[in-house]
């Protein structure tokens, strides 16, 4: 595998759309070729030379090429857009849109992420080791397809609206959420290993979330479902159940009416 | 203005009956001529495929229920939009695109003329502002009859006069083309939480049935002697058996004979024809019923139909036809939009996914190109997709490569998941068909001219006619190597001119033109009652003042054309 390391020698001034920084624009590039890759600085059309110092060739396909992206990117969004293969480290925090549509790949995000990381993501690893900010894993505005596969983890806390309109795949929150977890799903997992706010599952059709520390407020389409011994993430414990949410249209499976489930830690 | 001469192309023009000969197309002041100086600028179209502009008449392309679909679906323009390169400004959208993106896409594919399938009378300012900001195409919009309160009112009462001297007072405050109806009855009965799902169901209140409506519409529209006809989408769309509702529908032109100085020849135009010839009666055993409708249809001339074709894309489905709306959206549980519109009419917003893996969406698709195949007369059927509704007009071209290759249309039902549910339930796989480029200028531009009255202006070359005139990298001569050079050919024109101005060189667009607004100013008699039962209804029940209703001056039309009708 060849790394790429592209460090920030020359912060932009306003907000860098940077969708380019990713392993498959990058396969088959020198560094040269990288340098001159088009990225948006507000609406003017510039380069990737003009902010970062590239060093080292990519790999002839995604898969052979990493990515190392070092220095002060608070104000570059959408770093991993659309990734399907190899490999993409964020030394520091970044903006929005991290991992955005991503279909492969494991991207590992040293710092926080803005919001919007794993739009729309279907498959690959996102790690963000401090703090998500709100609609991680979510659907892009107006859109009803959320993250549908892939995983996703994040070792500080997670901002509101996580998880709207999640299809699949699984998510990891180390820390706390904060309001709307998993709106309008219909499939995937949540795990939320610290304290949850309020709305959470409201209008899930389907999906599960999973609280280890306190609700502050229960969604009224909530139905208490007993108590249930679970292993969830190599922690073994017993488990609260509850379907719904109730209020939103049923789905159904050969013939069963299924709901969301949402587990909290007993 | 410069002269243009258009040398040496397969000239394809169903108004002088040229099929594909080797001839030039001379252009000046705006017009056809004979014969231009030497120093006219000569255009090489040797081995090219020259046609009119071409026409659409039916297309959802401006105004509130379009604007309603942007504004609710931003992810419809995620990695769609363009920036502003040369003539053009920033555009973006697939199935609803911007203003700006839908007269150069349109323009591209070597359309010069598009009809706005349904303009609510109330928000007839909002659809002509839209009309102003589409670049280049000719642009009419048909105002929505078929729920109005005035017409079930005159109609009722058989009172044919009353309803033409409205609809006269109201095409021309709304500056609109032609009489359109939607779901007849059914959208009001809504407002009553019912629908119309036959002909003779009546509307709760009015105490009248969609019949009537119809019938009645169709008198007023020949008394006026508008340059277009009734252009209907008939009760119970796209429901499993619905066929039969259309063939009652259909069935109520007969012993119409069109009146108009025009020369349009028929009564009733039906539209999206596609999503009125389904059989069956649940999704299971739905089946295509394209044979029995298109068979009417090739057997009384006064009718004219356009095709809907199913283009097997994600779109956003908007009509007038609020009851359908929800249906659709209980169908598929997403987001729906709903709109009402006071005394006059109501629409509805769905996203769709016309996916290939869905037997339903493959046959949908098949009977769509069914139609088309099936009608023997291209000059009564014409090619659109309801624009967005069974898919964008961006994909005329694809469509046209369907009808014009039997290879192409193997290659999609092999493609689809359920090709034996395909097959068993419609007559696709019997169709060896090809569309020839004459009887597609039949369907896409001659024919649609003539149907919407416009006959001397567009839809053909023949000189005194504007000079709207499209050229493709399509060589007839030589064989088609790939279905798919057909879809490439119809996508970019190599040249469009909108009367007289060149608008797209090599695929681009060279110029904004000069876009007009076509409306029809119909005289009628003076009618004091009518004029009373509006200035009632005005002070009664509408939220806004007669005042503000019209859609007047150089800011709504900036540059109209008017069809004089008189009916004094």
């Amino acid at each position: 595998m060849e790394t790429v390391t592209i460090t920030m020698k020359n912060p932009p001034a306003l907000y860098l759309e940077a969708d380019t920084i990713s392993p498959d624009t990058f396969a088959g590039k020198t560094a040269e070729q990288i340098a001159g890759l088009p990225v948006y600085e507000g609406n003017v059309h510039t380069t990737l030379g003009k902010y970062f110092d590239v060093s080292g060739n990519a790999g002839a396909t995604a898969a052979d090429t990493k990515i190392i992206v070092k220095g002060d990117v608070k104000k570059v969004k959408y770093i991993g857009f659309k990734m399907s293969a190899g490999d993409l480290v964020v030394e520091n925090s970044m903006d929005q849109y991290a991992g955005g549509w991503m279909t492969g790949g494991k991207m590992l995000v040293k710092g926080s992420v803005d919001a919007f990381a794993g739009t729309a993501m279907k498959g690959g690893e996102l790690t963000i080791e401090g703090n998500a900010g709100n609609y991680l894993g979510a659907a892009y505005r107006g859109d009803w397809r959320g993250m549908s596969g892939g995983k996703i983890l994040v070792k500080g806390n997670a901002g509101s609206d996580i998880g709207m309109y999640m299809l699949g795949g699984e998510m990891i929150i180390n820390g706390n959420a904060d309001v709307h977890v998993c709106t309008h799903a219909e499939g995937g997992k949540v795990i939320i290993k610290g304290n949850a706010k309020s709305k959470i599952g409201g209008q899930m059709v389907g999906g599960t979330i999973i609280v280890f520390g306190t609700i502050d407020t229960m969604m009224p389409g909530f139905k208490p479902a007993g108590e249930t011994e679970m292993e969830v993430d190599s922690v073994k414990g017993t488990f609260a159940h509850y379907v719904g949410d109730t209020g939103e249209r049923k789905k159904k499976r050969k013939g069963q009416i299924i709901y969301g489930d949402l587990y909290q830690k007993v | 203005m410069t002269e243009y001469i258009i040398k040496n192309g397969n000239v394809f023009d169903p108004v002088q009956g040229i099929k594909g000969d080797k001839a030039d197309v001379a252009i000046k002041d705006g017009k056809i001529v004979d014969k231009v100086g030497s120093g006219a600028k000569v255009i090489d179209a040797k081995g090219k495929t020259v046609m009119a502009g071409a026409v659409e008449i039916h297309a959802h392309i401006a105004g509130p229920k379009v604007n309603m679909g942007r504004i609710y679906r931003p992810e419809d323009k995620l990695f769609t939009c363009t920036p502003t390169k040369g003539m053009e400004r920033m555009g973006g959208g697939a199935s609803i695109p911007t203003t700006f993106k839908t007269g150069y896409e349109y323009a591209k594919m070597g359309y010069t003329t598009a009809m706005e399938a349904a303009m609510p009378p109330l928000f007839s300012r909002h659809v002509h502002e839209e009309i102003r900001d589409t670049p280049i195409i000719d642009e009419g919009a048909f105002p929505v009859f078929g729920n109005n309160w005035f017409v079930m009112e005159y109609l009722k009462n058989k009172e044919v006069e009353n309803t033409a001297a409205y609809i006269a007072w109201l095409i021309r405050v709304t500056k609109g083309f032609a009489v359109k109806v939607v779901n007849p009855g059914g959208t009001e009965a809504w407002a009553w939480g019912l629908n119309c799902l036959s002909v003779n169901d009546p509307v709760p209140y009015f105490d009248i049935t969609p019949a009537e409506i119809i019938t009645g519409l169709i008198e007023a529209n020949e008394y006026l002697g508008l340059p277009h006809s009734l252009h209907i989408h008939p009760n119970n769309l796209g429901n499993p058996g619905c066929y039969e509702t259309t063939l009652d529908t259909l069935k109520l032109a007969e012993g119409y004979k069109a009146k108009n100085k025009f020369g349009r020849e028929q009564v009733m135009h039906l539209t999206h024809s596609q999503f009125h010839s389904y059989g069956g009666t649940n999704w299971g055993d739905f089946e295509s019923k394209a044979k029995e409708v298109t068979d009417y249809v090739n057997s009384h001339k006064n009718i004219t139909i356009d095709t809907g074709n199913v283009t097997l894309d994600e779109t956003t489905t908007m009509t007038a036809d609020g009851p359908f709306e929800h249906h659709l959206t209980g169908l598929n549980n997403l987001k729906w939009a709903n709109i009402d519109v006071e005394l006059e009419t109501g629409s509805g917003v769905v996203p769709y996914i016309y996916s290939p893996s869905i037997s339903v969406c493959a046959i949908q698709w098949a009977i769509g190109m069914e139609i088309p195949l099936m009608m023997k007369d291209p000059m009564r059927c014409y090619i659109t997709t309801d624009h967005p509704n069974a898919g964008p007009f961006t994909r005329y071209p694809r469509v046209i490569k369907w009808l014009m290759s039997a290879k192409a249309r193997e290659a999609q039902v092999n493609a689809f998941k359920h090709k034996d549910k395909v097959l068993s339930q419609t007559s696709i796989g019997t169709l060896d068909r090809e569309i020839s480029l004459y009887e597609l200028a039949q369907m896409t531009r001659a024919g649609p001219a003539k149907s919407l009255g416009l006959t001397s202006m567009c839809g053909g070359l023949k000189p005194g006619m504007d000079a709207d005139v499209a050229v493709y990298n399509f060589n007839p001569d030589k064989p088609v190597a790939n279905p798919d050079d057909i879809e490439k050919a119809f996508s970019r024109c190599a040249h469009v001119f909108k009367s007289g101005i060149e608008v797209v060189s090599n695929g681009e667009i060279v110029s904004n033109g000069h876009k007009r607004t076509l409306w029809v100013n119909a005289k009628v008699k003076d009618n004091p009652q009518v004029m009373r039962d509006i200035n009632e209804k005005f002070l009664k029940y509408y939220s806004m003042t007669q005042a503000n209703y019209e859609a007047l001056g150089h800011h709504f039309v900036p540059n109209p054309y008017t069809l004089e009708v008189d009916a004094t």
